[in-house]
């Protein structure tokens, strides 16, 4: 069947299974930021943003996404880039297989709380699991991400 | 140092924050084939027959392998040096299964849908056999894992197959029977460490397909490209020439990337077929059917005098390396000759023991590869002689612990499964990294602990050693080139997992170059195209890889002066070269000049030097590490406030990602010490096999960590460093048992440290 999609505020009809995830869906049209770390919604590398809300795209069905808005890190480019910079300032950068699905996260905080606490935003982010760094630069990084103006 | 040492962003961070192409699945083609493999449900069967006509009728697939589609040529997956140290105890496939997730058969078809149903409709028969789960009883036992002829041991490893071990091996200085006899307080203590599972993000993932040549060309998610090519051609008999390993970046590794997964499978049926094709694995079959962590028991016994000397160790270990031995021998090693030694004015030592085959899924390397282990049992055995002889743990330590300019015996005779090499701490800072420890931690203020409310606040510590690299054995290798314009290519085969190694080996290069970072374009780990380096393991890359580097561009410096004195029309020693200008007296070209000169008009020539670096000794990092906990009076539920680590690395290339290696290393090994655990049911499945079942540290766990380096400078490594990635994982676990001991008076001898084992010990003492 084929579904209409805003993927990066580029709408999109696309071709899919009607069991298909939002995920296989994505990497197959090419969308490879968008990767998979786990088989059951437990590790945070696939979120991608459903009308601005981080959602992991390996448990969404694609079919759910018909006429909706979806935004992969190459949708908030800039953004992504301002969090870049803090990550290699605080030594946050180490594999970064996490990193894109960790700025969509962080991005959609800051839409929705700009001034969120220590705790917040570790509560927000708790889902996107890191192995490499220890979350301290992490957390850093994120904190004078979040002072900077949208 | 410009550039070295100094707070410089990775250079690959923000093309990886911003999603572009870099790891091994953005790779594959997308008509590749894909691998699906049948995973057995028995710890151990004996495969009886395989049914697989209707599969193969369904439309898409493309083969279905199993043991009778390859010749029986055993290999180790262990990614090491060459004759490798572990034993030959593994089939691409084969008529026997050893775990529940060994690898029964492999199909192969169009799509990742049409494999799983054929899965579904092969019918494999299985004469179920007996198997051996508890590795304690596994020595001996009348069940045999391995009994097929054909596999091997390289050299003497003490491989014994037909009594169920993979390695065993012996070491002694002095009577330490005696020792322990005559001295005044003697210790035993039995301590157990669990398996723990990698979780790195990226699961393996490998791809390959036949290039223009024909040959065959494999991107895969490796520590370990050149060892993935030897093995890979050894087993499958293809021509070494013939393959191409290219290692895209690596979404973290920490060992379990250290050793053949997916390779062999899409390596086969690409050469087969001539079609691309791609094995990426499930997250569970990361954890049931890669490797984690070796379990052992510990058993060690302490003797010290009254005056306060250590003066014997004894200490046995049973090491528990699965269904097949990567990295027994080695790993079990490593449990003595980067932990004994922190104590090196014993009289005497031994260590020995087993590494026995049970019916589990396979051990093998991980981030401190047996010195968490020893380091744990060392460690905590401490505190407890210290106790019982009624002094500071603190003080004991400082007396007795190994110190800058010492030596030990240890390092002569125990290396990574061979002998070991002699050398004494040129750099030894331990003593300035407890004192500042100390001092960060609170440790005077806090020692032993402080009632606070519902809770108890209490401090304990660790120290720890690692190495730098394997001597004699671990090679890197760098080309360097100088291009028009000035700027330079560095190829290294160093293999940057996400540990920043690409960043580090450019500053080492800059530096020496007496450019900037961005003047240094780095290529790294691509067997046609870069120099051989043994990978990204036994904490080897900044050093042994760093010094390759190091030399590469000093030489290419030296030769650039060479071609400038030629043209300036006077000699090298006259030629003052600061990074862009080479000068002698008012005659100068600057470097801009200098190249397009050599590439396009005069005296053309292409300016590159390749070095290689083998290390002559090993010069360990030390660390001290310092555990603040508050745990609950009424369910012992731990938070860990703030865990000090003082590093002494010799210089951190570059500080931020040294800390961001220490910090990393600490969590994973918190992660060790409070509840990481790999579970199995009684009938040997795997029961932690997603992140629901195995609980890794999440953000809300970690609340403070404070890391720091103490000034220290290693002669002999790249502008003073020795290494980093493995020192951080060793001490928490040691120092978290001995924080719960100063809060509660219990002592937790097996791992992880739990609230209920807490509970437990505590109404025992009542």
């Amino acid at each position: 069947m084929k579904i209409n999609i805003i993927i990066n505020e580029q709408r999109k009809e696309i071709l899919i299974k009607d069991n298909e995830y939002l995920i296989d869906v994505l990497r197959r049209n090419n969308y490879l930021s968008v990767r998979r770390g786990c088989d059951n919604t437990s590790c945070g590398v696939c979120t991608v943003l459903l009308n601005d809300k981080p959602v992991p795209s390996c448990s969404v069905l694609a079919i759910r996404c018909n006429n909706q808005r979806i935004t992969t890190v190459e949708g908030i480019a800039d953004e992504a880039e301002k969090l870049a910079k803090y990550f290699g300032e605080e030594g946050a950068d180490q594999c970064g297989f996490c990193n894109p699905s960790m700025a969509l996260t962080v991005y959609s905080l800051k839409l929705e709380n700009p001034n969120a606490s220590d705790d917040e935003i570790k509560e927000y982010l708790v889902g996107n699991l890191c192995r490499c760094t220890g979350y301290v630069a992490q957390h850093l990084a994120i904190k004078r991400y979040l002072g900077d103006k949208l | 140092m410009k550039v070295v040492n100094n707070r410089i962003n990775s250079i690959d961070g923000l093309g990886v924050m911003k999603g572009r192409k870099a790891f091994t699945d953005d790779f594959f083609e997308k008509e590749s084939l894909i691998i699906k493999v049948l995973r057995s449900p028995h710890p151990f069967a004996k495969i009886v027959s395989i049914k697989k006509d209707k599969a193969e009728e369904l439309d898409g697939i493309e083969m279905i392998l199993t043991h009778h589609d390859f010749k029986r040529i055993p290999f180790t997956r262990a990614g090491q040096g060459y004759p490798e140290p572990s034993p030959h105890d593994k089939f691409v496939l084969d008529e026997y299964v050893r775990y529940i997730g060994d690898e029964v058969l492999a199909v192969v078809g169009s799509d990742e849908e049409t494999c799983l149903k054929a899965l579904d409709l092969i019918e494999v028969e299985y004469e179920v056999l007996e198997p051996v789960l508890d590795f304690e009883s596994a020595k001996d036992n009348k069940i045999i894992i391995h009994p097929e002829p054909e596999i091997h041991q390289m050299f003497e490893i003490g491989f014994d197959p037909k009594k169920n071990l993979a390695a065993s091996y012996h070491m002694h200085i002095g009577d330490v029977s005696k020792s322990l006899d005559e001295s005044d307080y003697v210790i035993r203590e039995t301590f157990f460490t669990q398996a723990q599972a990698h979780a790195m993000l990226e699961p393996h993932t490998v791809n390959a397909r036949m290039d223009y040549q024909n040959r065959l060309m494999i991107y895969s998610s490796t520590q370990t490209p050149f060892h993935v090519r030897r093995i890979i051609s050894q087993a499958l008999e293809i021509p070494l020439a013939k393959i191409r390993i290219i290692k895209p970046r690596v979404g973290g590794g920490f060992g379990g990337k250290q050793a053949i997964h997916g390779e062999m499978l899409v390596a086969y049926v690409t050469f087969k077929t001539q079609k691309p094709c791609k094995l990426t694995f499930t997250r569970k079959e990361v954890f049931e059917s890669s490797y984690s962590r070796h379990p052992m028991r510990i058993d060690i016994a302490l003797g010290a005098s009254k005056d306060g000397l250590l003066k014997a160790i004894d200490c046995k270990i049973l090491s528990d390396t699965g269904a097949y031995g990567e990295h027994a021998l080695t790993v079990f090693m490593v449990a003595g000759s980067k932990v004994l030694p922190l104590y090196n004015k014993v009289d005497s030592v031994r260590f020995y023991g087993d590494v026995v085959y049970t019916n589990h899924t396979p051990a093998g390397a991980f981030r401190g590869y047996g010195a968490i282990q020893g380091n744990f049992a060392l460690e905590s055995a401490i505190d407890i002689l210290c106790e019982k002889m009624h002094v500071d743990p603190i003080a004991f330590r400082q007396k007795n612990m190994i110190k800058e300019t010492e030596t030990s015996p240890i390092f002569a005779i125990m290396g990574e499964g061979t002998e070991g090499t002699a050398m004494s701490m040129d750099t030894c800072k331990l003593e300035e990294c407890v004192e500042r420890g100390m001092k960060l931690i609170g440790w005077n203020e806090m020692y032993p602990k402080k009632e606070a409310g519902d809770r108890i606040r209490s401090v304990g510590m660790a120290i720890a050693m690692q190495g730098s690299g394997i001597p004699y054995i671990d090679m890197g290798s760098a080309t360097i080139k100088l291009n028009d314009d000035g700027f330079y290519n560095l190829m290294v085969g160093a293999t940057e997992i996400g540990q920043g190694s690409d960043t580090v080996l450019t500053q080492i290069a800059a530096e020496e170059l007496m450019t900037d970072v961005d003047k240094v374009v780095v290529y790294s780990s691509d067997t046609d195209l870069t120099p051989f380096d043994v990978g990204a393991y036994a904490s080897s890359t900044t050093y042994v890889s760093g010094n390759a580097v190091k030399k590469a561009a000093s030489e290419l410096k030296q030769m650039m002066i060479e071609e400038a004195a030629k043209i300036l029309e006077v000699s090298n020693k006259e030629i003052n070269f600061d990074g862009k200008l080479f000068s002698s007296g008012d005659k100068l070209i600057s470097l801009i000049d200098f190249s397009n000169r050599l590439t396009y008009s005069e005296d053309q020539k292409q300016l590159q030097v390749t070095s290689s670096y083998v290390g002559h000794k090993s010069p360990p990092p030390f660390m001290a590490g310092f555990v603040e906990i508050s745990i609950d009076k009424e369910t012992y539920e731990i938070t860990i406030e703030n865990y000090v680590s003082v590093v002494d690395c010799g210089t951190t290339i570059n500080p931020m990602l040294a800390k961001g290696q220490v910090d990393g290393a600490i969590v994973q090994g918190l992660g060790m010490a409070m509840f990481e655990d790999v579970k199995y049911s009684k009938n040997g499945k795997l029961i932690s096999n997603d992140f629901l079942n195995y609980k890794i540290p999440t953000r809300l766990d970690i609340l403070k960590l404070t890391t720091e380096f103490v000034d220290s400078y290693e002669q002999s490594g790249p502008f003073g460093a020795k290494s980093v990635g493995e020192i951080g994982i060793d001490t928490p676990p040691a120092a978290l048992a001995n924080a719960v001991f100063n809060a509660l008076g219990v002592r937790i001898k097996d791992l992880p440290i739990t609230p209920e084992k807490i509970m437990r010990e505590m109404r025992s003492k009542q």
